[in-house]
């Protein structure tokens, strides 16, 4: 029988939730006039989530319901930026979903919701939750894609994201049985990643084991979006409304940050040296894709979903390094990209208007004579994402890097260094529209005069400087959240 | 004020951009006043090292020291020495003379254009005293953005592709610098320079930081076979663009060897001396003929600079070979003394020939030197100034040009004959394609109907010209001053040579 104790260590997700239902009826109750005002409560919502999470902070960490819930620094850290991340995509979005008369309701509840499947999986201390929190953001982010139901492309999207996505799923339990499997071979059988991790010496079958641990990879990497898994990744980025395609770059990202942590460490710490290898393969397949194929992209999305792949290869270099060093700074790579990747959508939802997506490079053409303050937005932006110095993505890339080499991986932070100059080109390239060439005939590329977009946006990418200028703190807090 | 020197000739400029961009394209003039006003600060805060900088101390002066990334103990530290001292100098005079160049040139966005300008030379006087590594790397890269943007944006027909081959040929050898930093970092714990040229290294790892560093330094001197973005760069960009590019931004380049290579992996250069040793007479004879051809000035003087750069390089690598195989200190110390002084002046000369191919740029709208010729005749006082610089440039005795070579030569000399005379054909090299340009330029009938109606320089490139000329003059009649400024240094450098770090 839960305790109350064990309620008020879920007080975020329940409070949550219990918002997003309220929101649900509400919208059900509202006329089409008051509807846009759901975008005000349930950024209200978000925030005094984040407020709840910092204030119920526990001193060290805690666990509920018999393990099945861990709070610790790694999870209240993502938690904050998931959060955090999405409260900004809703500020980005409201323009865009009033403009395209898209179904307000749905859209907040299905985000909040998905937020919800965000903190349980990065808080799992149990295979379930993991299950459980992946499954309620995943089929939230398939329903979230579809928003605009009779447009082609996005259908399209949503089908392919559904499918791939069921099927990663699977893997993912597939995998989990085996290890189920096998670790009850050698004692108490048991969901639990820490009991996972003390039965893991003794098990008898150890085959069946790394057996169970590729497929949980597979579907580690899936969701990640690392190569070859990545598959989705760019239809879905094309094809989702661009809101959505924010959040699925920015916070589904910190979520798969946190359950490849949670599963890795938590749970097959002892075979840290077979999956480091498989981590480090991935990573390089990911860099080479997500790289050379995003240098022929014409469409802006479909270039950024190229380069989350490539920078998941990063983030994987952190990973794969295997210790608490390497995990703080993919954590920071992660914080970073989402960032840096709600930034740059930003830019495109503040120029977009309705009959004009801005989602081909060239519709960003001649944007420093239209709105000079967009394009150097966006210009911190994409140098941040290329990684040049002073801006934040660089030092994210150096955390990444160190961590390889210290780990004794210097061949993969070369790898990784010279995929850093490859992925320059296609950042410049849209610098280079932006700067240096003439705005097309007819252009009507202008920011958009909402207010709260505009500063949010402004403090988003400014941030990118100022953590770039000063990044001190926030690499303490990482570290501090893995126990350095 | 005294004890953030360092700190505020960075930020002046830096900061000081920001109200020049939000003056805005509808007050232009506004603009260019405000980034003169800054310029001007930033040169007169930069005077002050002369008086607080005390030349016969040596070592690193001036130091500040914050803790930045506590994690990675990564200091903002700055400090400098006799040598950052005569480039800072010469990055805040050129810092005013590239603005007050730009003054009506520049009609398009002039506000984003010196705030530009304005923020490179931060930068550049960042790096010039960042002692922590990771801070000098993360200037080293900041300076490429500004950079970018001024080819980019202000460039000729084919800036884009200009600046993306400057940014990704620089960006490309960098970034092996970093990941020898990274790698130093994990042998000594730290990023402070002072410590990392204390560091015990084996031979074998000292080889693979050597070429990491001198890859991304050569790329920025740019050392042959590695300069081909430079012609294009200087071809392509803005005059004063290039006036940077050539007077400050080389300049990082042989710096960044002073402070890495040298300190940081002293056996493996001296082991590679003669490598950069041959690259560099490549340089000064292979190059002075690819310039002899060229029928585009901005790509002559280009070709000249990365000709100019290999004495500088030589006079560096030329005191390894000195003082490890021969223990000639003295000999070494005037080759480094030499390739100092080719530094600065190299600074001036190439500046000002950049300065003035703008000038009859922006009359004639034509870089190439068969659409001129008798230029002397409607411009007489231009003309003077242009064979002036061009002296300089051919390395004439009383202009700074000659007393860099000549140190160079005298140590080359020393070390090895042949290396001398294949440097002294610099004299005859260099020589032939400036006089060759200046003939064909300034001599001789007008034939082209165009240069008659080009009109002689105004007050403002006057007052540009004469502020070069005077550097020029001074350092070529009465280098003493430069020379002393610097000595301590030298001989800091020079002794660290014969370090053994195995």
């Amino acid at each position: 029988m839960p305790n109350f104790n064990d309620i008020l260590v879920l007080l975020p997700e329940f409070y949550l939730v219990a918002a997003a239902c309220v929101l649900l009826l509400a919208d059900a109750f509202m006329t089409p006039e008051q509807r846009p005002q759901l975008h005000w409560i349930s950024i209200v919502v978000l925030l005094v989530a984040i407020c709840l999470v910092i204030a119920g902070q526990p001193a060290q960490t805690v666990t509920a319901f018999g393990g099945m819930f861990v709070r610790d620094g790694v999870g209240e850290m993502l938690k904050i930026f998931a959060l955090g991340t999405t409260a900004m995509v809703l500020v980005y979005a409201r323009p865009y979903l009033l403009d395209r008369r898209l179904p307000l309701g749905e859209f907040y509840t299905l985000m909040i919701f998905a937020v919800i499947g965000i903190m349980l999986l990065v808080s799992a201390g149990n295979l379930v939750t993991v299950y459980l929190g992946l499954e309620l953001l995943s089929l939230s982010s398939y329903a979230l894609v579809a928003l605009n139901r009779d447009a082609r492309l996005p259908s399209e999207a949503a089908l392919k994201y559904f499918v791939l996505g069921a099927l990663a799923s699977g893997m993912l339990l597939y995998g989990m049985s085996m290890v189920y499997g096998a670790s009850g071979m050698g004692g108490t059988p048991g969901l639990g990643l820490t009991q996972l991790h003390q039965v893991m010496a003794y098990t008898a079958a150890p085959k069946l084991l790394l057996f169970g641990l590729i497929f949980m990879i597979v579907g580690i990497g899936f969701k990640l979006g690392a190569a070859p898994f990545h598959m989705w990744i760019p239809d879905v980025y094309q094809g989702a409304p661009t809101p959505v395609t924010a959040f699925v770059a920015a916070g589904s990202k910190l979520a798969a940050f946190g359950m490849a942590y949670r599963l890795l460490d938590a749970g097959m710490g002892d075979l840290a040296h077979q999956w480091q290898l498989m981590l480090a393969v991935l990573a390089v397949a990911s860099l080479a894709i997500g790289n050379l194929v995003a240098i022929v992209q014409t469409n802006l999305k479909r270039m950024l979903a190229y380069s989350t792949i490539s920078h998941m290869g990063y983030l994987l270099l952190g990973l794969s390094a295997a210790g608490p060093e390497g995990y703080a700074a993919a954590m920071f790579y992660a914080i970073a990209y989402s960032m840096m990747s709600v930034a740059a959508f930003g830019v495109i939802l503040a120029l977009a208007r309705s009959g004009f997506e801005c989602e081909e490079i060239a519709d960003l053409k001649g944007l420093n004579q239209k709105s000079p303050w967009m394009a150097f937005l966006m210009m911190l932006a994409m140098f941040s994402l290329a990684g040049v110095p002073p801006l934040f993505g660089f030092w994210a890339k150096a955390l990444v890097l160190e961590a390889a080499i210290h780990a004794g991986m210097l061949w993969l932070a070369i790898v990784g260094i010279v995929f850093a100059i490859v992925g320059l080109y296609y950042y410049l390239h849209v610098v280079k529209v932006m700067y240096f060439d003439k705005p097309a005939e007819g252009s009507v590329l202008q920011a958009r005069p909402d207010m709260s977009l505009r500063t949010v946006l402004s403090l988003n990418a400014l941030s990118l400087l100022a953590l770039g200028l000063y990044w001190g703190p926030l690499l303490g807090w990482c570290r501090h959240a893995f126990g350095l | 004020m005294f004890n953030h020197l360092l700190s505020l000739l960075i930020w002046l400029p830096v900061i000081g951009a920001v109200p020049v961009l939000l003056a805005g394209a509808n007050r232009p003039d506004t603009a260019r006043w405000l980034a003169l006003l800054v310029a001007v600060a930033t040169f007169v805060a930069s005077l002050f090292l002369l008086v607080r900088y005390h030349p016969d101390v040596g070592g690193m002066q001036l130091t500040e020291s914050h803790l930045w990334i506590a994690a990675w103990g990564v200091h903002y530290s700055l400090a400098v020495d006799g040598i950052s001292v005569a480039l800072i100098l010469m990055s805040t005079f050129v810092g005013i003379l590239v603005v007050a160049g730009a003054w009506e040139v520049i009609q398009d966005k002039p506000h984003q254009y010196m705030a530009a300008m304005l923020m490179l030379e931060g930068l550049l006087i960042g790096v010039f005293c960042a002692t922590d590594a990771l801070l000098f790397y993360a200037l080293f890269e900041a300076i490429l953005i500004p950079m970018f943007i001024l080819i980019g944006i202000w460039g000729g027909p084919r800036r884009v592709y200009a600046t993306l081959k400057f940014f990704i040929y620089t960006f490309f050898g960098s970034v092996f610098m970093l990941i020898a930093l990274l790698y130093l970092y994990q042998q000594a714990g730290t990023f402070d320079m002072a410590t990392l040229a204390a560091l015990p290294l084996t031979m074998k790892a000292q080889t693979w930081v050597f070429f990491a560093f001198l890859i991304a330094f050569a790329i920025k001197v740019p050392m042959v076979p590695v300069h081909t973005w430079l012609p294009d760069a200087h071809v392509e960009a803005p005059t004063g663009g290039s006036v940077v590019l050539a007077a400050v931004m080389l300049k990082v380049g042989t710096y960044g060897m002073l402070r890495f290579i040298l300190p940081i992996v002293p056996d493996a250069g001296g082991h590679f001396a003669w490598l950069i040793i041959v690259l560099s007479l490549v340089a000064i004879v292979y190059i002075g003929y690819v310039a002899l051809v060229q029928e585009d000035m901005k790509k002559l003087v280009a070709y000249s600079s990365v000709a100019h750069m290999g004495f500088v390089t030589l006079g560096i690598f030329i005191a390894f070979l000195l003082v490890r195989e021969q223990g000639n200190v003295e000999m070494a110390r005037l080759g480094m003394q030499g390739a100092m002084v080719q530094m600065i002046s190299h600074g001036f000369v190439s500046g000002a020939m950049f300065t003035c191919i703008g000038v009859m740029y922006d009359r004639l709208h034509s870089r190439q030197i068969k659409d001129y010729g008798g230029v002397i005749n409607v411009m007489p006082w231009f003309g003077f100034f242009y064979v002036l610089f061009a002296m300089a440039n051919s390395g004439l005795p009383g202009t700074s040009g000659f007393v860099g070579e000549f140190m160079v030569i005298l140590a080359s000399f020393t070390a090895n004959p042949w290396i001398a005379l294949f440097a002294g054909f610099t004299l005859v090299i260099g020589a032939a394609y400036t006089l060759w340009m200046v003939k064909r330029v300034m001599w001789g009938d007008i034939t082209n109907p165009h240069v008659a109606g080009m009109k002689e320089i105004n007050g403002r490139e006057t007052f540009v010209m004469i502020a070069f000329a005077a550097a020029v003059l001074a350092i070529g009649i009465w280098p003493q001053p430069l020379v002393h400024l610097m000595d301590t240094s030298v001989s800091q450098l020079v002794q660290q040579l014969a370090i053994h770090k195995i």
